[in-house]
């Protein structure tokens, strides 16, 4: 084992065919596209420029599934994942990591440099909210479609394992209708921008004076506002109950269905080390404090008057927004993907997952068996584990995993060669 | 007392884990092989780019000076029984007062000519898989000889690095040893279909040298000349004692212990791969080379040098396996050949890729083996069938509490049902489905 790596005598196994990298270089040419439009601050032709993008993207990913999944015996396809540039933290995985994350600084602190690509997107603005496009139209769109794109990848990868199939389905489901056509139809009916699968304290804003003030006069959006407190005191408690954070992390959530889809071939970047599990409970529990703070505080100085807590309240807000709504949950989140893996965000940061995790950990049914005597202790589980939880160090105890922060993918499941995960609901007991 | 254990495998290191967790003895650990302990079956997918070397590593590094459990990296050459003393090959000496042997296999090599060229290996040590590594640039095709559990993981590790691959099985199909006839099928026609170049019946007869003493074809006892830069023997393994041959220690194809896994020798131990049972249990082999019985066996033998002196029971046999993307398990006796006492029930799927074989006694109706392809058993629900000695139709009634599928898989129990109906002529109706309630609510009942 001394060899950090054993492909230093091989540095470039052959685990990309040729067709393979046409299908990557495909994808690539749509997405240069689209970089050359944000660059260029401009866009000719939107319609047929944003057409050819998304129909290179599309038949890149289609050449990708065929070549490597459907012509081939269905599988576990993992093979090469650590030796690939763009999966391995490579110059294509840091490139990538640069590019996402530019986007996301562009997107919430610049978007001015973002009129090209805001231009691409008018005609579909128009069509879907009969409004202007904006730089969060682009990123909605761009990201329903990472979603919808990567999902039928995803699905073609797992099309042995119902569980994945159905669960992919699920998130596009939601990511489509719920983070896209819904608010943008609602717009169009000239009612309030409602995302129906958000809720406080993910959607730190939805909790706030400021969003009861601006759903005044819309019983939509006051059904929205009282709706989003039930899922946080009542329906959290109930749904993880039965079935684990797993209905909303990874079957509903839009950012568990980005990580889900377009972050999945990073998921085994993720730290498996005791110490990273010590500083996610400290970090993601912070956050769930910080927000509530950040909210009560909100509240009462809507209640004292706007008086004295007014100074504090505001900027308490602001930082939070910064922080936490900006800069950890989009640039880090997302931008560091290839990097740090799919889930960062998820494990480290997001206060719904916390407050989902704390009922899983406490009240549910849901955990993973395991089977018996039959692990080999070969750590794919723990490799291919999105949120970093080392499982393969309860598998070969033979010891239920219920941890806190297990999104439920069922992928240390899928990937195991020995049969031994199983994520079920049972009574309370252990067995 | 100072315990040494010869080995970091599975076998020695569970040893160590439990005598730590029973007593304050001083361990230490001495492994030639690697510096820290390491899951060996997972090793193809360290070539097949799944994972990392350090991640087949189950414990993080802190962990064996948190637990002061002392590892030593060196090769022992000679023990000294008398003395109770180890000598390396550089010299030093490490004393014991108790010593656990658990130093593994070697691969099976079994004369042939050329058998010890460059780029011929098998593939048991992490020293195999980086010899893999440097053979695999370039590599135009690699012979896999062996038709067992090592030589299909092979054959997928080359098959996966897009390296062509022709795989020599001696017998009429694969693991057909162990296998009976219909799962062998299966996984001769799942060979082929991932374009492995399988040849059934085929033995090496010699592996030809190029002028640099590197494999560069083999030829076959037909006569066959198969051009390949890297020929994968796996043929078997047997246990890894060679140094300790002509001395006070007792063997035969492997260490001799009995029932406590006590060699010969006073304080000394063997566990795993290098230990041959004097008398193995009914149904068991002797020496028993596999991941399971390792771990068994080591845990066995800290509680009886921790003071309570235990027999080493391995329980009612079980093992799994992945053949390419078919999974395998097995629970309790099911042979390749049937056994005269013994009746199958056996549904395939219609894909070919699933299976499930259920054997019984013909008279008493007892079951007696799980065989399981592409299909996931619960371990202690068969087990505990297995043990109590139940009834084929019992288990086939609830034989839907055993699936350990993921949700939302189909479950085939009841198709099994309807074949045990059509061979009896009888109309049993199963009565359980997939669950763990049930399942709970099982293994809490006596």
């Amino acid at each position: 084992m001394q060899n950090p790596s054993i492909s230093i005598s091989n540095p470039a196994p052959t685990m990309t065919s040729r067709r393979q990298k046409l299908a990557l270089g495909l994808s690539g040419i749509g997405i240069v596209l689209l970089l050359v439009v944000w660059a260029a601050g401009k866009a000719l032709m939107p319609m047929p420029t944003f057409l050819l993008a998304l129909t290179l993207v599309a038949a890149g990913i289609t050449l990708f599934v065929r070549e490597e999944y459907t012509l081939r015996p269905e599988g576990i396809k993992n093979n090469g994942v650590w030796f690939k540039s763009l999966t391995a933290r490579g110059v294509w995985g840091w490139l990538t990591g640069v590019v996402i994350t530019g986007f996301y600084i562009s997107l919430y602190w610049f978007p001015e440099y973002l009129k090209g690509l805001i231009q691409l997107f008018d005609p579909m603005s128009r069509m879907l909210r009969n409004t202007a496009a904006d730089h969060w139209f682009v990123y909605g769109s761009l990201y329903t479609a990472a979603v919808l794109l990567l999902g039928i990848k995803f699905i073609y990868k797992y099309r042995h394992n119902p569980y994945q199939r159905l669960r992919t389905f699920s998130v596009m489901f939601f990511q489509l209708g719920f983070a896209w056509l819904i608010p943008g139809l609602l717009m169009r009916l000239q009612q309030p921008e409602i995302y129906f699968t958000y809720f406080w304290p993910l959607s730190y804003y939805q909790g706030t004076p400021m969003a009861h003030a601006g759903y005044a006069g819309s019983s939509l959006g006051t059904f929205f506002f009282f709706f989003g407190l039930a899922m946080f005191f009542i329906g959290t408690p109930v749904l993880t109950y039965f079935f684990g954070k797993r209905w909303y992390c990874s079957w509903v959530c839009g950012c568990g269905g980005l990580a889900e889809t377009a972050g999945d071939p990073f998921r085994h970047l993720s730290d498996k080390s005791l110490k990273a599990w010590k500083i996610e409970r400290w970090m993601i529990h912070s956050v769930l404090v910080f927000v509530v703070l950040m909210t009560l505080l909100l509240w009462a100085n809507v209640a004292t008057g706007r008086g004295i807590l007014q100074s504090v309240s505001e900027p308490f807000y602001k930082t939070y927004s910064f922080l936490i709504g900006s800069a950890f949950s989009g640039v880090v989140g997302v931008g560091f993907y290839p990097i740090l893996g799919s889930r960062v965000w998820c494990r480290f940061g997001c206060p719904m997952a916390a407050w989902l995790g704390i009922w899983q950990k406490t009240k549910s049914k849901f955990r993973i068996t395991t089977n018996g005597g039959q692990c080999i202790s070969c750590g794919n589980c723990s490799n291919f584990c999105e949120m970093g939880i080392d499982v393969r160090a309860y598998a070969q105890k033979g010891q239920d995993i219920v941890r806190a922060s297990c999104v439920g993918c069922g992928i240390c499941s899928a990937v195991c060669p020995r049969g031994v995960l199983r994520l079920e609901g049972g009574p309370e007991n252990k067995l | 007392m100072k315990i040494v254990i010869l080995g970091n495998g599975v076998s020695g290191i569970t040893a160590a884990r439990h005598i730590r967790k029973l007593s304050d003895h001083p361990i230490t650990v001495v492994s030639d092989e690697s510096d820290y302990f390491f899951s060996r079956t997972a090793l193809m997918y360290v070539y097949m780019g799944h994972m990392r070397p350090k991640d087949l590593k189950p414990y993080e590094d802190w962990f064996w000076g948190k637990n002061r459990i002392n590892l030593v990296r060196a090769r022992v050459q000679h023990i000294d029984f008398e003395s109770k003393k180890m000598h390396t090959s550089d010299g030093a000496v490490i004393e014991y007062d108790k010593l656990v042997l658990a130093t593994g296999s070697q691969s099976n090599k079994f004369g042939w000519p050329g058998q010890d060229l460059q780029g011929v290996r098998g593939l048991y040590h992490w020293q195999d898989l980086e010899e893999m590594e440097k053979f695999s640039a370039g590599l135009q095709r690699a012979v896999i000889v062996g038709g067992g559990l090592i030589g299909i993981e092979m054959a997928e590790m080359f098959h996966a690095r897009h390296i062509p691959v022709t795989f020599l099985v001696r017998e009429k199909s694969f693991w057909d040893v162990v296998l009976p006839a219909e799962e062998s099928q299966m996984i001769n026609r799942h060979i082929r279909e991932h374009g492995i170049d399988l040849r059934l019946e085929t033995e090496l007869q010699e592996i030809l040298p190029d002028e640099n003493g590197r494999c560069r074809a083999v030829v076959t006892k037909s006569g066959e000349e198969i051009p390949c830069g890297y020929v994968g023997l796996t043929v078997g393994v047997s246990p890894n004692i060679g140094f300790l041959k002509n001395t006070a220690l007792e063997t035969n194809r492997g260490i001799l212990v009995d029932e406590f896994l006590q060699t010969n020798q006073p304080n000394v131990f063997a566990v795993g791969d290098c230990a041959e049972m004097r008398a193995p249990k009914p149904g068991r082999r002797p020496v028993e080379a596999v991941w399971y019985t390792g771990r068994m066996m080591g845990e066995t033998v800290a509680k009886t040098i921790c003071g309570s002196k235990t027999v080493y029971d391995p329980g009612i046999w079980f093992n799994s396996a992945k053949f390419l993307d078919i999974e395998y398990q097995v629970y309790g006796d099911v042979r390749a050949q049937l056994p005269d006492n013994q009746s199958t029930i056996y549904w395939e799927h219609p894909s070919g890729k699933k299976s499930i074989r259920l054997n019984f006694d013909k008279n008493s109706g007892v079951i007696s083996g799980f065989n399981l392809m592409g299909v996931r058993y619960r371990h202690e629900v068969c087990e505990k069938w297995l043990r109590e000695s139940t009834p084929i139709e019992t288990v086939l009634k609830h034989l839907g509490m055993a699936n350990f599928d993921p949700e939302f898989y189909e479950q085939h129990e009841s198709e099994l049902v309807a074949v045990y109906n059509r061979q009896t002529g009888k109309n049993l109706v199963m009565q359980q489905m997939r669950g763990l309630r049930g399942v709970v609510q099982f293994l809490n009942t006596d």
